[in-house]
């Protein structure tokens, strides 16, 4: 069977987590064009949110296949790790990295954070379980809503430490995607051969573009501009 | 120059190892990194001490026995460079030098400075070939090779399979040996009968030999003394996917049963 032989092998495995690697980038892109409708007022941004729920089943297919995608993902990080810790049992005393980027050195790490911020995420803003409120909490918005998203928004971002944990948090998104986008493109051997193959421009602008378009959010609430 | 070594020292295969400190006076910078060794051996023995065991033959950079990791870097400071082309001008006067083996479960240490590399001989054994015609010579250009496809199977096949791609890389990946053969073969008119069943058996020895995976970390590229691009890693995946999904199993191809 091809999956199987897929599966069993190191290669196989990094397909594997670049394809639901590269769904998550495209989910990530979208998410953050949507989100950008924050600053375009509560009128559009809830229309949004109340357009995306009234999708019914196909949220919820949405929903599993970037579940699907997730858990993958992190399985086959996980595997992978393992296999990687056996290859190399006695460390060197020394050795120096010389063209490894921090964003490749970050992925194992860099990807465990970002799986806690997945999670917090979601309970934060899709069920509101987890919902730190400001010190001086927003007289408009004083809690969790499930039906006004726009002011979830603004009373969430009131805390600064929930403003520094998606900061930080989409820091290491912008990591990520800068060396994930433009791995899983060479590891499905769908790159041309290029005399620097180290350099990567469309993964470069793809991860800023994120990272700028989902700091700004938080940034801009925090500041006082979406009020 | 006078030059403080930090070499590692292991008896043998079972035996624990360390970071051993030698001083090496007088060298000349005009030195190869071996020819260094050489004279601190010969001052060992002279001592009545065991010589630095390594592993060298041609040291002119095409044989590949050599290699070792030098101040944290395969093969040394020198880009492209294998490490008895290496030469001691590298260094300055008083520099400490760290000098360790390639470190890999599927290079255990036979002494010193030497590792087993036999784990690269097997995943060429395991496709690293072709089919040839014996007994009757063709014409030399009897099959037109185009000059893209010629020049980056020769740029493949470079790999002196010295094994610093292991060495260098943080998961302790072949992926950049294994990628050349495949490659080198692959390219090439001559190579396609076996191209998919190559890339199939050649990888999944590459796994049942204890490597890594490759994260495209890009230190391979960067210590491979040949220059070897990252590129053939991209197209031994290709052939892996493409061999995976369509290759026929062994029963189909033996004729089945009848």
């Amino acid at each position: 069977m091809w999956a199987l032989t897929l599966y069993r092998s190191t290669i196989g495995k990094k397909m594997i987590m670049a394809v639901t690697g590269l769904v998550l980038v495209v989910f990530v892109i979208g998410h953050m064009a949507g989100n950008l409708q924050q600053f375009l007022g509560p009128g559009r941004m809830n229309a949004y949110a109340a357009f995306l729920k009234s999708t019914g089943e196909l949220l919820w297919i949405a929903r599993l296949g970037l579940l699907a995608a997730t858990v993958l993902h992190v399985l086959m990080a996980y595997q992978l790790t393992q296999i990687k810790r056996a290859a190399r049992p006695i460390d060197y005393t020394r050795r120096e990295p010389q063209v490894s980027t921090l964003a490749s050195r970050t992925m194992r790490w860099g990807g465990v954070l970002l799986l806690v911020f997945i999670v917090f995420h979601i309970l934060h803003f899709t069920t509101g379980t987890v919902f730190p409120v400001a010190s001086r909490p927003d007289a408009q918005y004083p809690a969790f809503s499930h039906t006004d998203v726009y002011g979830n928004v603004v009373s969430a971002f009131r805390n600064p430490w929930v403003v520094l944990f998606y900061v930080v948090a989409m820091l290491f998104l912008l990591l990520h995607l800068f060396h994930g986008a433009w791995s899983s493109v060479r590891t499905l051997g769908l790159s041309k051969p290029s005399p620097d193959p180290l350099h990567r421009r469309v993964s470069t602008v793809i991860a800023v573009v994120v990272w700028l378009g989902f700091t700004a959010i938080p940034v801009a609430v925090f500041f006082g501009v979406i009020r | 120059m006078n030059l403080t070594l930090q070499v590692w020292r292991q008896p043998g295969p079972e035996a624990d190892g360390g970071l051993k400190e030698y001083q090496a006076s007088d060298i000349s910078p005009d030195m190869s990194f071996l020819e260094m060794l050489d004279v601190v051996n010969e001052r060992l023995i002279e001592a009545g001490d065991l010589p630095i065991a390594f592993d060298h033959d041609c040291r002119e950079g095409i044989c590949g026995s050599c290699g070792m990791m030098i101040n944290g870097v395969a093969h040394g400071p020198s880009k492209a460079t294998a490490t008895c082309q290496l030469h001691m001008r590298s260094f300055r006067d008083g520099d400490t030098i760290v000098i360790e083996p390639w470190r890999a479960r599927a290079f255990p240490v036979i002494r010193d400075l030497v590792v087993n590399r036999g784990a690269l001989d097997r995943i060429i054994a395991a496709g690293g070939f072709i089919s040839a015609p014996t007994g009757s010579a063709q014409d030399a250009n009897a099959i037109p090779v185009s000059k893209q496809d010629s020049d980056a199977a020769m740029d493949a096949a470079a790999c002196i399979g010295c094994g610093a791609c292991v060495a260098a890389c943080p998961n302790g990946s072949a992926s950049l040996f294994t990628g050349a053969k495949i490659s080198h073969l692959g390219l090439l008119p001559q190579g396609q009968p076996e191209r998919f069943r190559r890339a199939l058996n050649m990888v999944t020895q590459m796994d049942l030999e204890n490597f890594g995976h490759c994260t495209l970390f890009g230190e391979c590229q960067e210590a491979c003394p040949k220059q070897i691009s990252i590129d053939v890693i991209s197209r031994m995946n290709r052939d892996f996917l493409r061999a995976a999904v369509t290759a026929p199993s062994d029963r189909a191809a033996s004729g089945g049963d009848g």
